[in-house]
């Protein structure tokens, strides 16, 4: 019997082959889509880590009360020690040292006197390190519009902007106002190695870029820092950020020292953690209401797939099958179509959000002019949820509209079987 | 007199409608013997489909008793119609309602399928009862390639593979021309004889009637005339 059933489905194209492509092809979508919007969503947070925020940041227990102002003074001293220490106790993780600081950038015409001035904020990152990763983290090879990355500590990026506004060049040299750890004027000649552009008006109105070691000299910081910034081995995971910080800070428990190294979380920062959350919630809605709709178009696919078996089932009925056994012949069937549909169409969503992952879409030129802050390529991100999301449509949904419109066959009057069938 | 295998004994059916009850049978009585050849005639709305429900287990009387083949079908279970259409009565409708996806083999095989008989079994039974209708070169064939007598042919084939006590028919021969609906008639005429088995009609046609031993006139739902033309045993 269960042969003779799988002969009809496999000969009767509408029964197997449609419905197959069509939870297929839905399962599919699911599949990219859930990937998609969660790679959306974490690149737009691995961005935010990678410059302001780190996935865990450390500082001293003063500085990051008032962060906000970025107060060289309340830096931690002895920070080498501390990031050899912390790269040692907590495998797999990268810790690197930042000073944002902010100055004014003096352009000095041929004679070396004042031809402009403006205001930058400026990133000191470790730049000139074999191996560093700073350099893709700040996307700086992408971001380059003119010249080179720096090669020494007295060369820096300017944006391409601020370049253009302030008509200095490559090659050029340029004065940074900045102040000391002590609070006294600093004063550093640099040399314009290369202009940038990292598709935010905000940051490419005025930044400037200069190696960690150079800025350490220039506000006689070394060996201190404010921010050391600590970055997972792949993306944010609250969990295992949780347990890290919960762990260093318990070091410092029994400390009262208000310079004692704290380690804080992403989600403390900047409010990233309404941000998490809130995109964790829209990113969840938005793959809730998909899946939904999806579920009611495949739900309707097995309504109709029953419905339009009506005659069949009378026939059936009528030649002494029972309708308990008709009932299960269709939920079988339901069953079939939609394991073999969703498989089919996960693995192929996996497959295109896979490329997705790797490759990306380059969206910068989508937004030239962007306020804010968000990633250049656009990528998708497979999670463990992308294998079994498209089963929630794929096959719940399929098997429950074959539950459902199967319940006809119970409240069929057999009775009528002899009217129905003359149709 | 050859076995009662049908008893009716003050039947009736009642369909509630708006402003009350209608009867679509009254008070019928009626018994059918093993190997008739029978037709139920009368103008729609009579009451043969529903009698031919009744007959078939595919409905229960509301008043009186129904017994096929000794068993009362008012009292049946869902389960016990169903074993009862599946191993005693063979259904012919005037559509053929074939399986379009199946053989011709496949779709006599179906029933057989449901009695759970071996391969061996069901290929013996089914390519016996092709013969009888005299199309068991079309095994391989599918529906949709056969013409509409060679079609009711199946259908034929399909209710008599498993050998039942009772055929219902309901208006086999409207959807065939004059010469295929004889021919049909013909072969169902044969099969009666040869096998014994009770054929019921519901029907209006002249050329299917011309064949019947007893036909039963029907007329609101009641029996108007039971007229027995040739008898046979």
């Amino acid at each position: 019997m269960i042969r003779f059933l799988i002969k009809g489905l496999l000969k009767d194209r509408s029964r197997s082959l449609i419905p197959l492509i069509v939870t297929s092809f839905g399962v599919m979508i699911t599949v990219v889509l859930h990937s998609w919007l969660t790679g959306i969503m974490s690149e737009s947070l691995e961005l935010n880590a990678n410059i302001t925020t780190g996935h865990m940041k450390v500082m001293t227990k003063a500085y990051s009360e008032v962060m906000d102002l970025s107060p060289l003074n309340l830096s931690i001293i002895g920070a080498d020690s501390l990031v050899k220490g912390l790269k040692k106790s907590y495998a797999g993780t990268d810790w690197v040292k930042r000073i944002r600081f902010g100055g004014l950038v003096d352009v000095p015409d041929e004679k070396g006197e004042t031809k402009a001035q403006g205001p930058v904020v400026g990133w000191s990152l470790d730049l000139l390190t074999k191996g560093t990763k700073e350099i893709e983290r700040f996307n700086l090879k992408k971001s380059l519009i003119s010249g080179s990355l720096p090669k020494k500590t007295d060369e820096g990026l300017l944006t391409d902007v601020f370049a253009k506004r302030y008509n200095i060049g490559i090659g050029d040299t340029f004065l940074l106002f900045s102040n000391t750890f002590e609070g006294s004027m600093s004063f550093t000649n640099f040399t314009v190695a290369g202009t940038i552009r990292f598709g935010s008006e905000a940051i490419d109105r005025g930044a400037l870029i200069i190696d960690i070691k150079a800025a350490e000299k220039s506000f006689n910081m070394e060996d201190s820092a404010p921010e050391i910034l600590g970055f997972l081995e792949h993306q944010y995971d609250d969990e295992k950020v949780n347990l890290i910080s919960e762990d260093f800070n318990s070091l410092y428990r029994n400390n009262d020292d208000e310079f004692r190294p704290y380690m804080i979380r992403m989600r403390d920062q900047n409010d990233m953690g309404s941000i998490i959350d809130y995109s964790q919630a829209i990113g969840t809605l938005m793959v809730a209401i998909f899946v939904g709709a999806m579920s009611v178009v495949l739900w309707n696919a097995g309504l109709l797939g029953g419905l339009r078996r009506y005659s069949e089932f009378g026939i059936r009925l009528a030649m002494g099958e029972e309708k308990i056994a008709i009932y299960k012949s269709l939920i079988y069937e339901a069953i079939l179509i939609g394991l073999i549909g969703s498989i089919t169409g996960t693995i192929s969503g996996l497959g295109i959000s896979y490329y997705l992952q790797e490759k990306g879409i380059d969206i910068s030129n989508l937004m030239p002019n962007s306020s804010i802050l968000m990633p250049q390529i656009a990528r998708a991100n497979i999670t463990i949820a992308a294998l079994y999301i498209g089963f929630i449509p794929g096959l719940v949904s399929t098997v429950l509209g074959a539950v459902i419109s199967g319940i006809g066959i119970f409240k069929r009057k057999t009775s009528m079987l002899f009217k129905e069938l003359e149709v | 007199m050859r076995e009662a295998i049908i008893r009716l004994e003050s039947v009736s059916k009642l369909y509630p409608t708006g402003s009350g009850n209608f009867r679509a049978i009254n008070n019928i009585s009626l018994v059918f013997t093993k190997g008739e050849f029978c037709g139920l005639v009368g103008p729609s709305g009579s009451g043969k489909t529903t009698l031919l429900n009744i007959l078939g287990s595919l409905d229960t009387p509301t008043e009186g008793t129904a017994k096929v083949l000794g068993r009362d079908i008012g009292k049946l279970t869902h389960k016990e119609s169903a074993q009862l259409r599946n191993y005693h009565i063979g259904f012919i409708f005037q559509t053929y309602n074939l399986l379009p996806v199946y053989t011709v083999f496949e779709n006599v095989e179906f029933t057989l399928l449901l009695q759970r008989k071996t391969a061996v079994e069901r290929k013996k039974l089914v390519m016996d009862s092709l013969e009888w209708v005299g199309i068991a070169d079309k095994a391989k064939s599918m529906p949709a390639q056969l013409s509409g007598g060679e079609c009711q042919r199946v259908a034929i084939a399909r209710a008599m593979v498993k050998r039942p006590d009772i055929v219902l028919a309901d208006e086999p021969s409207a959807n065939l021309d004059a010469e295929n609906s004889i021919r049909i008639v013909e072969t169902m005429k044969q099969l009666n004889m040869e096998f014994l088995t009770t054929f019921i009609f519901a029907t209006h046609d002249e050329k299917v009637m011309k064949f019947l031993d007893r036909i039963i006139h029907l007329k609101d739902g009641m029996v108007e005339l039971d007229k027995i033309i040739n008898k046979t045993s």
